[in-house]
């Protein structure tokens, strides 16, 4: 059997030997979510289909991360729906308000296993393959029809490979790994496709950072990203008490539509402009360019886990943010939240005058917290900076990695991270 | 195959740009309905106003790249399946539009080099079977990939949904 890894998964999931770029394979995920965005679009669809039992209760997980904590009315009816709906189907893999933003759940409940095929009704879903899982959204008339009958299509890809080199400077991490691709990809140079990363360098990035690099993967069009397995996984794995997973690796000989080397040596902390993620920059020329910002955010399942709260700690210790800049600090789950306390770096981020939010999505689309008003500023670690991504269409929104976001937020200027912490 | 008619459409071109996001088919702000006939009312409200008025059953969207991309929300394929469109022929897709497009039974087919010689109105006849689209009114014609049996099956039952109860009833 030859090909790529995502090929190489695939043809397992569909029980053949071997399959092309551009057929259609039909198999069964091992994990389906949905969450309280698409959910409720779902649930009617479902319903709409009159069947009475899911297909696997024991597959499908529900996440209520979007609309939380519950800020509506209809947000709490729709939830009220879901919950029902799981306890009626005995679906157990249920997350309410408060438990964290769906992706990084399934990660850290160890859902997320190597050579595991994954659909949610969610783009980021994309996120999952840092563990070496296929992961890819799907839409929810879709899902509705997996609910029931537990079969989906899946166009093979072809894959692009990255190969990672060298060891990234302080300041440097997944996000401006992510940053850099998109600027020679741009938002559609993986459309369809999958990316592929490779070579040494993937060692100096964590499972965090891995999880924002292929997260971020999305905003290329990427159908999924992947890694892998190695000694980050098995570790990250370990931790959790997984280690009957099969390795799957790619084939020597696989064919890459497309080849692509990043040395991280010559990264540097890396910002994407107003109103496109591949609107990429050096923090240090935004830096001159004195922007002045208004809010700033760190959170989401781009950018909201342990390593993101650390490096923010070490930047806001013993500093404060800059008065007239709003800081919003959101742990992806309850997890994060907990050790962050532990830590004591929620009091670091306190002290500073940050705000820490109850786990969840809120920031990364203004959903019940975050909003901006026209001509205002944001620089934030989610994953989009689109028109009205945060309500008013004429705000502005920075992207950046967590030290660029704190570091930022105390300056009250987008700047790099090194020009306040010193250059290594 | 079903319904022979599904799989040889005709209709007048409406013409868009490259990047055309799931915004611009439906704005956002039409995200809480979610019945299809209504969502139908507002395509390309803000970018084509003129469309909801006149486009007419079959009639077909030629797009530049990237079409669909954006936001992952199902809403911009049903308004338009629901405005009467027949099919959707672009340069590419963004993936999950393109998904969503046929899992609700409505034609997204990516013709490479199609764009720059198509006009407004053109009229345009499009063989799905056998992968011909052929522009009419400039007597050009164009290639492309026949779908793989299974999607054209999914076609004709009219998507997935469908598709599913049928296959459901067959203990397939
Ligand atoms: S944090 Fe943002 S990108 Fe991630 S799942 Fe929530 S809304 Fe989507």
């Amino acid at each position: 059997m030859q090909g790529t890894l995502t090929q190489k998964l695939l043809a397992k999931a569909a029980g053949r030997e071997a399959v092309q770029p551009g057929e259609i394979v039909h198999i069964e995920p091992d994990l389906v979510m949905t969450h309280d965005h698409q959910g409720p679009m779902t649930l009617c669809e479902f319903n709409q289909m009159g069947i009475k039992k899911v297909w696997n209760p024991e597959k499908i997980v529900i996440v209520l991360d979007h609309r939380t904590p519950t800020q509506s009315t209809i947000a709490a009816q729709n939830h009220q729906l879901l919950r029902k709906f799981a306890k009626d189907q005995g679906i157990t893999r249920f997350f309410d308000v408060g438990e964290g933003i769906c992706h990084d759940i399934l990660a850290e409940k160890g859902f997320v296993q190597p050579g595991k095929l994954i659909v949610a009704t969610d783009s980021h879903t994309v996120t999952a393959g840092a563990i070496g899982a296929f992961a890819t959204g799907i839409g929810s008339s879709e899902m509705a029809a997996v609910w029931a009958r537990g079969k989906l299509w899946l166009r093979v890809p072809e894959t692009i490979k990255v190969i990672l080199t060298g060891k990234p400077p302080a300041f440097v991490g997944g996000k401006d790994v992510a940053l850099k691709l998109l600027q020679v990809l741009t938002t559609d140079g993986a459309t369809y496709k999958a990316v592929e990363f490779h070579g040494d360098g993937l060692r100096y990035l964590n499972m965090d950072e891995r999880m924002t690099l292929c997260n971020m993967c999305l905003e290329m069009g990427a159908k999924n990203a992947i890694i892998p397995p190695d000694e980050v996984t098995e570790d990250f794995l370990k931790e959790k008490e997984i280690t009957d997973y099969e390795v799957i690796t790619p084939d020597k000989n696989a064919e890459y539509s497309r080849v692509i080397e990043i040395n991280l040596l010559d990264l540097e902390p890396l910002v994407a402009k107003p109103y496109s993620p591949d609107n990429v920059a050096a923090a240090k020329e935004v830096e001159e360019e004195n922007v002045v910002i208004n809010q700033a955010i760190i959170g989401t399942c781009t950018n909201g886990r342990m390593t993101d709260m650390r490096l923010a700690a070490k930047i806001l210790e013993g500093k404060k943010v800059k008065p007239g800049v709003r800081f919003l600090i959101v742990p992806a789950t309850k997890k994060v939240y907990l050790q962050a306390v532990k830590e004591g770096l929620v009091e670091i981020f306190t002290n500073a005058g940050a705000m820490v939010g109850v786990p969840c999505c809120g920031p990364c689309g203004a959903y019940g917290m975050g909003a901006m008003a026209d001509d205002e500023v944001c620089i934030t670690a989610g994953s989009r900076n689109f028109v009205g991504r945060l309500g008013a269409p004429e705000a502005r929104i920075y992207l950046g990695n967590s030290a660029t976001v704190a570091a930022s937020a105390v300056a009250g200027k987008v700047i790099d991270p090194r020009s306040m912490m010193g250059g290594v | 195959m079903k319904d022979c008619s599904l799989f040889i459409v005709s209709g007048k071109v409406w013409t868009f740009g490259d990047n055309c996001d799931t915004g611009q088919i439906v704005p956002g702000r039409y995200i809480p309905v979610t019945d299809s006939h209504e969502l139908a009312k507002h395509a390309f409200e803000d970018v084509a106003p003129n469309f909801v008025k006149e486009v007419q059953k079959g009639d077909i969207v030629v797009a530049g790249t990237n079409f669909g991309c954006g936001s992952s929300r199902e809403h911009a394929p049903k308004a338009l399946k629901f405005a009467g469109v027949s099919a959707v022929v672009a340069e590419s897709f963004a993936r999950i539009f393109y998904r969503n497009a046929l899992n609700i039974g409505l034609l997204a087919i990516p013709v490479f080099g199609i764009r720059k010689e198509t006009k407004q109105g053109d009229l345009l006849e499009i063989d799905v079977t056998r992968g011909i689209v052929k522009n009419c009114t400039r007597n050009k014609t164009f290639k492309f990939v026949p779908y793989d049996q299974f999607i054209i099956d999914m076609l004709a039952e009219g998507g997935i949904t469908k598709y599913t109860l049928k296959m459901l009833e067959k203990n397939d």
